[in-house]
């Protein structure tokens, strides 16, 4: 039914103009949404049009960045991708991505599509189109409101991967979790990861998942940690271990700036944070192990601008604002060796919502180990959003002194008039959006 | 005798399998309220295959873990039964959150079959349908202020008749139907709130502290602290969901 595909499109289209500047990524969804309710069929026959093969991203943190990077590494080498970018990962924000990319004919003009999909969501998804490729970047402690626990999101991947069993699995193979379900799954597998010991993290008090076997529930034994579970494992009681990794990162320089090599290259990135090793080398990954040379990677690596609040940098009259989004304890901890690898005074804002996307149980704030911002060189914390309170409360625990302003606006404006003009802004994830809202146009009053 | 020479030791129970929802600020939130009152503190913990000597310990914390975990450490835990019985009947401080409450009981019954419980209060659980999942606010006979956390567990609890931690105000408490949270029962706490419980429910962590004591020491003044902050977060659920 090409005309109702047509409606459907024109539809979406019409929506996402009439509402995202608005309502921002809620207007994705609606178009989505809306698309979805004219052509139930949407889905599945715009992913059929897609000319060479679909990527999706899934797993706990880096699927936004990942998923854009490995967009932007396809478009380098010369093809058309189809993506949801703006992080919208649920059944209507994968519809929208295809009926927004689709031509007003209701036709898509696209090599590829590069679609990051919530965990919990795939089971929504999966039946309208089977992908060739799902990048498994990691499982850690995410939001155990919405989807109870670990092992429901281990089981809920299994079961779509399953149900695609062509599909090749690219997975983490330094996190025990990830390796494990691609191995049990009987899906095909292609691994990357990083051999060589990178940080000093075994002392860390970091919680971390999957200590135990998930095939025979002895203990696991690591040789080393590089951060939360991910490391060199092995089980202490049987044959589940580190699988071998196909691409392998090592020579890894993390500082100011991000360096390993992989396959004889050099890649370099102009990011911080060790994590960022992991997004850059699991697009790499994707997009070797479909077959292409990636060529042109390192020049798309050195113009790629994550632009949604990871990482990124604003000037506020004369205050150097950087925003990050953290929204789990794994990526709360990598963001404070993120902020600690900047050794210069600095102000931190944490922004803590409990929206239902941020999942509203905030018990999660207590496995972050604020206490390494005592190390910081740190000039004043404030707490913010809607559980500032709790926010203050534990860092009261750890006795480092906040305070507090419910209003991200003017958080951030007290702290560019009165602070030490280097700024962090570490967000979860409904803040991440007003958050950035507020600090463009904060720029733009310059 | 003075605070100041008074000390009291923490017993985490399996903190390798148990420690799903911010166990660790119950943990902080006891160390904390004793050294911010000059009274030595210590944490010890024990991880799965650990010889625990429960005369050493004035409070045990056992934490919440999935189902799957929750099996492995009803293994250990079988092994030290009689001793942890022993301490339980001797008014030893306890304070069991999720799945450690869950596990004081006499059985939880999964879909995936049965863990046998500790069998240290007359109480059971069984799964049922749908998971209880949200903030939670309750009226409880230990503190003033009310008593403030979150909740997610598909099983339900059942006390018998023992007395509640609580009575809901709001959320769904032990079984969603009787009105009731947790279990209190001679010097244990036995709850579904997590959040942590203790830093935004400061009486209640004041009351542990203050039974581990007198269990110790005999009678023991506290001293207050200042706990505007611990208050306005309390008061901002209470608020929210409560009175709103």
């Amino acid at each position: 039914m090409r005309l109702r595909r047509m409606l459907a499109v024109w539809a979406a289209k019409i929506s996402e103009k009439a509402s995202v500047h608005i309502f921002h990524r809620q207007g994705v969804t609606w178009a989505g949404k809306i698309a979805l309710k004219i052509d139930p069929d949407i889905l599945k026959e715009l992913a059929g049009q897609v000319k060479k093969e679909i990527f999706i991203v899934c797993g706990t943190n880096g699927k936004t960045t990942t998923n854009n990077m490995l967009c932007a590494a396809l478009e380098e080498e010369g093809y058309k991708v189809i993506c949801n970018h703006t992080g919208s990962n649920m059944l209507n924000g994968v519809v929208a991505a295809f009926a927004l990319g689709a031509g007003l004919g209701g036709n898509l003009e696209a090599d590829y599509a590069c679609i990051e999909i919530d965990e919990a969501s795939t089971r929504r998804v999966f039946p309208h189109f089977k992908p060739d490729y799902m990048v498994l970047t990691n499982l850690f402690r995410d939001q155990l409101d919405r989807y109870g626990e670990i092992d429901i999101t281990m089981n809920i991947l299994k079961e779509v991967m399953q149900s695609a069993p062509d599909m090749k699995v690219i997975v983490n193979g330094d996190d025990a979790l990830s390796a494990y379900l691609a191995m049990d799954s009987g899906n095909p597998f292609i691994t990357y990861g990083i051999s060589e010991k990178v940080v000093d993290d075994n002392d860390s008090h970091e919680i971390r998942e999957g200590r135990f076997c998930k095939k025979c529930g002895a203990q696991l034994h690591y040789n080393f940690y590089h951060y939360s579970q991910l490391g060199d494992y092995s089980c202490t009681a049987c044959d589940f271990r580190r699988p071998e990794i196909q691409y392998d990162a090592s020579d890894i320089e993390i500082s100011d700036h991000l360096a390993f090599s992989v396959e004889g290259r050099r890649i370099e990135a102009n990011y911080k944070g060790f994590y960022n090793v992991y997004n850059i080398l699991a697009a790499y990954t994707a997009g070797r192990a479909s077959g292409l040379s990636l060529e042109h990677y390192q020049q798309m690596l050195k113009k790629f601008n994550p632009e949604n609040g990871r990482m990124e940098q604003f000037q506020i009259k004369g205050t150097k604002t950087v925003l990050n989004l953290a929204k789990n304890p794994a990526g709360f901890n990598q963001n404070i060796s993120a902020v600690m690898q900047d050794d210069t005074l600095k102000d931190v804002i944490i922004v803590i919502n409990d929206n239902a996307q941020d999942g509203t149980d905030v018990s999660w704030l207590w496995d972050v180990d604020f206490d390494r911002l005592k190390g910081a060189n740190v000039n004043s914390i404030t707490v913010s959003g809607i559980r500032c309170y709790d926010m203050r409360l534990r860092m009261k625990y750890v006795d480092i002194p906040s305070m507090l302003e419910a209003d991200v606006e003017k958080a951030i404006r007290e702290r560019v008039e009165n602070g030490c003009k280097n700024l962090y802004v570490l967000v979860n994830y409904t803040a991440l959006f007003s958050t950035r809202n507020v600090l463009k146009r904060l720029e733009g009053e310059d | 005798m003075d605070v100041k020479d008074m000390k009291i030791t923490i017993g985490h129970l399996y903190p390798d399998l148990l420690n799903l929802y911010g166990d660790r600020g119950n943990i902080a939130c006891l160390m904390q309220r004793c050294i911010w009152r000059g009274i030595e503190a210590e944490t010890i913990e024990f991880n799965t295959g650990d010889v625990i000597d429960f005369s050493k310990l004035d409070i045990v914390l056992l934490g919440g873990g999935s189902d799957r975990e929750q099996a492995i450490v009803c293994k250990n835990l079988l092994e030290i039964q009689s001793q942890f019985k022993e301490y339980v009947e001797d008014d030893g401080v306890v304070i069991a959150v999720c799945g450690g409450y869950q596990l004081l009981g006499k059985y939880y019954k999964t879909d995936d079959g049965m863990i046998e419980g500790l069998n240290l209060v007359d109480i059971y659980t069984e799964q049922e349908e749908g998971r209880l999942i949200d903030n939670i606010v309750l009226e409880s006979p230990l503190a003033d202020m009310p008593v403030v956390g979150f909740e997610n567990h598909g099983g339900r609890t059942y006390i018998n008749g023992n007395q509640p931690f609580g009575k809901v105000l709001y959320g769904s408490g032990n079984d969603g139907k009787s009105g009731y949270e947790g279990v209190i029962y001679k010097n244990v706490i036995g709850t579904y709130l997590h959040g942590p419980l203790l830093p935004k429910n400061p009486q209640i962590c004041d009351y542990l502290i203050q039974k581990a004591l007198e269990r110790k020491y005999g009678s023991v003044q506290l001293s207050p602290l200042d706990d505007s902050q611990e208050k306005e977060a309390n008061d901002y659920i209470y608020y929210r969901f409560v009175k709103a």
